[in-house]
């Protein structure tokens, strides 16, 4: 084993070159994770998912506990474009690492004006929330099927030069097909996956435990579906894909490189332990050192063939 | 082996601290106060000791046999000493995060995020403080009654129970300089009509220039009506449901009236201490 001192942890999302693969998940992250640490030490920064008109969100209760997980529906409060503008915008042009913007609306038309407006100086990335529901299509998310992600993402090529992340959904029953047609309509990488809608009621009161009802559940819980389609997904796309679901350890992260994903996003870990994306970025870099491993090129998308009809 | 206690070493801006830290405890104790309260004290970080009275911590309790409160629980500090490197909290088993808590023994690791949020403010005139509170509410106002005492300010407490022997911190408040006044249920002391006369008698008198309150939402609407009818300000302590605690993910929102409008505010950010006057 050749021994590594200065690991490269740097991966390329299409046009981007992010200092290291963790990043944030949309809506788990806000400046005041920097009351915890140093936030440059990220590969990026992705805001929470902003809206064009001022949104007041959902009822409480927002969250709930799950084993392994949490449900949440928080119904993305928004202070709409002008303040993101005028106010966060600002605040972030202070960072080194790359700027990502969520954005997301329930129409085509509202989503292309919104992804012009945010295209602006000191933003590196869009992030297009396409899991959310599209009233043009009876509630269901955009991103549930080829067709409608296909018109969406098109619609949102056609405002920007930035660089354009799509956001799928796991509740899809077409991974692969919705990945490609992403792809086909002019993303820059897709970030895999979403929250998996669910459910929970307390059976002492027979009320929801959500405000909304529904949630999305995410944690460790739905790691292995979060891996699954980021696995399906890079096989099926040429264009980088960002791992998201689940991911708390060191060997999440590694198995998410290792299937396939170019860099991975750390959402629900970080209300169990703030400090989570800082401390996966040293423990990436010193595997990286103990195992001869120079470059995160080595490890993304290594997988090999499953060891068939042998029992160890 | 890990050594505590201890703060989680992350990286920091130079000059710079953090405001807040995951840090591992060590558990001193986790005793029975009576019937139904429980006081933890923990060996503890002098980095997270620098609190203000009202800020809370994330605790990330243990996980009983078969529950798994995978969210960290937010709770109001009890009590905090830089100097002896303690912090203490005193709770009620009532769900799976307490009931976790309740099966923390000497000398575990406990893993606390904070401190968090703003504290209670104490303006130079408010001279008189009258402090109302029920049950694991009176918890909270626990060391604003100790830096009370600290600056000097008369302190009326009204400590409210089921029952008088439920009655929390008596004693505490008393040590701080504080009148206690306990009212309870079984004779009828603690009702909203007992309670404002009580009050009222004390206004009257000059005896109150600042309430502070915990929780409940009754004796809440309460120190509302009076605090209105004869311009008496004050604070109070509010909770709501968490998962980060920090700001960041918007679910401990609650609504305020701010002159003509209603607003949201995150419990954990903007709060948990809220104007009397803005709480809804």
């Amino acid at each position: 084993m050749k021994d590594v001192q200065n690991a490269d942890l740097r991966v390329r999302i299409g046009a981007l070159t992010l200092e290291n693969p963790i990043m944030p998940a949309s809506g788990t992250f806000s400046e005041d994770l920097a009351d915890v640490f140093d936030l440059d030490v990220l590969g990026a920064h992705v805001l929470k998912t902003i809206m064009h008109g001022t949104r007041a969100g959902n009822p409480t209760p927002r969250v709930c506990d799950l084993q392994s997980g949490m449900l949440n529906a928080i119904g993305i409060p928004s202070k709409g474009i002008d303040y993101f503008r005028d106010e966060m915008l600002p605040y972030w042009a202070d960072f080194k690492a790359p700027l990502v913007v969520s954005i997301s609306a329930h129409s085509y038309d509202e989503f292309a004006r919104l992804c012009s407006e945010v295209s602006l100086a000191g933003v590196a990335a869009i992030e297009a929330n396409i899991s959310c529901p599209n009233i043009e299509a009876n509630g269901n998310a955009f991103a549930m099927r080829p067709d409608t992600t296909h018109e969406v993402v098109t619609r949102l090529r056609a405002e920007t030069d930035l660089p354009l992340w799509a956001k799928l959904t796991p509740n899809t029953g077409e991974p692969a097909e919705v990945a490609l047609a992403a792809q086909a309509a002019g993303a820059d990488a897709l970030v895999v996956a979403n929250t998996v809608l669910g459910m929970s009621v307390d059976i002492a009161s027979r009320r929801p435990r959500l405000g909304n009802v529904m949630g999305g559940m995410s944690g460790p819980a739905i790691k292995p579906i979060a891996l699954r389609m980021t696995y399906q997904c890079a096989n099926a796309v040429d264009i980088p894909v960002i791992g998201c679901g689940g991911i708390s350890t060191r060997d999440d992260v590694l198995e998410f490189l290792i299937a396939g994903a170019a860099a991975v996003q750390i959402g629900t870990a970080t209300f169990q332990s703030p400090t989570a994306m800082a401390r996966l970025i040293t423990e990436l870099e010193s595997w990286m050192q103990e195992h001869g491993v120079a470059s995160l090129d080595e490890i993304i998308g290594s997988i090999e063939a499953p060891n068939a009809g042998v029992f160890e | 082996m890990t050594h505590f206690p201890t703060v989680m070493t992350v990286p920091v801006p130079q000059g710079l601290r953090p405001r807040c830290c995951e840090a591992t405890c060590r558990v001193v104790s986790n005793t029975p106060v009576n019937g139904e309260y429980r006081l933890l004290t923990l060996e503890a970080p002098t980095e997270i000791l620098d609190c203000q009275p009202g800020q809370f911590f994330q605790l990330l309790c243990p996980a009983p046999l078969g529950e798994q409160p995978f969210l960290r629980r937010p709770m109001s500090i009890y009590g905090y000493d830089k100097a002896a490197g303690r912090l203490e909290f005193l709770y009620k088993v009532t769900g799976a995060g307490t009931r976790g808590l309740a099966t923390l023994e000497q000398g575990d690791a406990f893993n606390v995020l904070g401190p968090l949020g703003q504290g209670f403010s104490m303006p130079d005139d408010w001279q008189h403080l009258m402090l109302v509170a029920r049950g694991v509410g009176l918890a909270t106002l626990a060391p604003l009654a100790r830096m009370a005492k600290e600056k000097g300010r008369k302190m009326t407490a009204i400590c409210s129970a089921r029952s008088p022997e439920l009655a929390m911190s008596v004693e505490l408040f008393e040590s701080y300089g504080a009148e206690v006044i306990v009212v309870h249920d079984q004779d009828g002391s603690s009702t909203p009509e007992a309670l404002r006369s009580l009050i009222e008698s004390r206004i009257d008198a000059g005896q109150v220039d600042a309430f502070y309150t915990c929780g409940s939402s009754r004796l809440l609407r309460l120190l509302q009506e009076l605090g209105a009818h004869h311009d008496i300000p004050g604070e109070i302590a509010m909770e709501q449901q968490m998962a980060c605690g920090l700001g960041m993910c918007q679910a401990c929102v609650r609504s305020f009236r701010v002159g003509d409008r209603i607003i949201q505010r995150r419990v954990c950010r903007e709060g948990p201490v809220f104007p009397i006057s803005e709480a809804m």
